[in-house]
């Protein structure tokens, strides 16, 4: 008897990963959308900003995200839109929430712009506790729903500038640094606050790379005027939702007239102290990276020139190459931080 | 007989260069592929500078890996294809540069000037690339030629030019240097095989 061989599948038939990864996200997304639908307070952040309520941006339509935990939600529900005016917000373009989450550094989850966005599901962001130990009145070990408790959380449009020559502009969501630093009570011997990101080995493939010549845990370090500046922010969202793991998970600082590496993620220890902390990359490369890391054009990076920056997103036929501005455009409230320092010796 | 032999053999067409000319190519072709579907990202430029740079050192690999190929196996086609790949390499590197200079600078000739000189990175990456123009501007069977013992000499510097592509993508690296410690590995292997042959000889 003849038994017909199937004819081999053509490759023309098969389906482009990029496409059955998109069907999946589609699918998934309108699965939680579906599940948020029904279970209304789930989308209610979302749908909020949705419906044009004054938040000036809001995750793409059909994109449900679920909070990391059930207190989480109330949390989103009353979100200060950012004013109109510099410098809590900017009406330059905004770059894509698509380009915000899938374009990061966040070397715990690996060397590749992408990786935060494609090796961060496992990472866990509940429970999550924050230490805060040093030169403070109030020391201890708070879980994250207490820290938040007394803040109510508003919108930030900022330009985040990163030291590779690239930049986005990014609407936030959190509350002000000095804000949460006042109710722990530094003492006057607190100058200056240390910042440590989590590590979860299982859930970090960069940590566990033999190749990676970080000391984890990733650390940063301001000044405490610095900390205390009005723009100085601690981020818990953008978009108008919470945050991604690879965006720094559930909860961040943003220092917008910094370069971006200062701006740590995932933060688990806030340490006040006398004097000055060692911070990542500073231990790693001094004469590359220093402790202010300021925004300066007229300082170069050994590796990348500071004079110009590219807008994100690009594509090779509109391509937007702007000047970088000195403290990132956010002289007027920065300044006055350095007036006695040589910002070419102390980069 | 042999004599004979040996030159019809060497010029012999075959479908073996055609075959590595158009497997060269596609890298190049992907990079088009992937500008024709806007797929490079939100930073394209960047994306291809990278990808043209890791070519070029990937290529560089190839071509130095084709001799101890030759000796292990003592099959010619290898070293037959060996000034194609190299030429490739310098082709990548061209790319790599151009896109430099026009994408990420913008033609923009003080700017220019001042990275070369002052970012070590790109120092290096440049006299690597002056001796791969070096390299591909003597390459052509005439040349070979009428440089004589020189050429070989010559073209012994390609060593140092695969060993500065290797130092110029290990100073960009920001942090987890596996992908240089590979191509470091890699180009060790190669070199210490020629080292140990011209020992043991």
């Amino acid at each position: 008897m003849l038994i017909k061989k199937p004819a081999d599948i053509q490759p023309s038939e098969i389906t482009p990963e990029s496409v059955y990864r998109r069907r999946r996200e589609f699918m998934r997304d309108g699965a939680m959308l579906a599940a948020g639908a029904m279970l209304s307070p789930l989308a209610a952040p979302v749908a909020l900003a949705q419906q044009g309520d004054a938040l000036k941006a809001a995750a793409p339509a059909g994109l449900t995200r679920t909070p990391p935990a059930p207190w989480w939600e109330g949390k989103f529900e009353h979100v200060q839109p950012a004013p109109s005016e510099e410098p809590f917000y900017t009406n330059e373009s905004l770059t894509p929430y698509e380009d915000v989450t899938r374009y990061n550094n966040f070397y715990e989850f690996g060397m590749d712009k992408s990786d935060p966005h494609n090796r961060s599901g496992e990472f866990r962001t509940e429970p999550w506790s924050v230490e805060i130990s040093g030169e403070v009145g109030k020391p201890g070990t708070y879980h994250l729903e207490d820290i938040l408790k007394p803040h109510d959380l508003e919108e930030r449009v900022y330009r985040l500038r990163c030291v590779e020559a690239w930049s986005m502009v990014i609407p936030w969501i959190g509350f002000p640094l000095a804000d949460l630093i006042k109710r722990f009570e530094p003492t006057s011997r607190a100058r200056y606050v240390e910042f440590e990101t989590a590590i979860q080995r299982d859930a970090m493939p960069g940590v566990r790379s033999r190749f990676s010549i970080i000391d984890w845990p990733y650390r940063e370090g301001l000044r405490i005027d610095e900390a205390m500046n009005e723009l100085a922010f601690l981020a818990v969202g953008l978009y108008g939702s919470y945050l991604p793991a690879q965006n720094g998970a559930p909860i961040r600082l943003v220092v917008p007239w910094k370069y971006g590496f200062k701006s740590i993620k995932s933060i688990v220890r806030m340490n006040f102290r006398e004097t000055q902390p060692n911070t990542s990359w500073n231990d790693l490369q001094p004469n590359e990276y220093g402790f202010y890391a300021n925004v300066n054009p007229a300082v170069h990076h050994p590796r990348w020139r500071q004079d110009t920056e590219r807008r994100l997103p690009q594509t090779l036929f509109s391509r937007q190459v702007i000047p970088t501005r000195l403290f990132n455009g956010y002289g007027e409230q920065v300044a006055h931080l350095y007036k006695d320092l040589d910002l070419a010796r102390h980069y | 007989m042999a004599k004979a032999v040996g030159p019809s053999a060497r010029t012999r067409p075959g479908p073996l260069k055609p075959a590595v000319f158009s497997l060269s190519l596609l890298p190049l072709a992907w990079l088009v592929w992937r500008i024709a579907g806007n797929d490079l990202g939100p930073d394209p430029v960047q994306e291809l500078a990278t990808a043209t740079g890791e070519w070029t050192l990937r290529f560089l690999l190839i071509t130095l890996s084709l001799t101890p190929l030759r000796q292990l196996s003592g099959r010619i086609e290898f070293v037959r294809v060996r000034r194609m790949v190299g030429l490739f390499a310098l082709f990548y590197a061209c790319l790599h540069f151009f896109i430099w200079m026009s994408l990420l600078l913008a033609f923009r000739w003080s700017a220019i000037g001042e990275e070369l000189l002052e970012r070590p990175y790109i120092s290096v990456g440049f006299v690597s690339l002056l001796i791969l123009i070096a390299l591909g501007a003597t390459s052509p069977k005439a040349m070979v030629r009428r440089m004589g013992r020189n050429w070989k000499r010559l073209h012994r510097l390609v060593y140092p030019a695969a060993i500065l592509g290797v130092v110029h993508l290990t100073w960009i690296l920001r942090t987890d240097v596996g992908e240089a410690a590979l191509y470091g590995a890699i180009l060790a292997i190669l070199l210490g095989h020629r080292l140990w042959r011209h020992l043991t000889r």
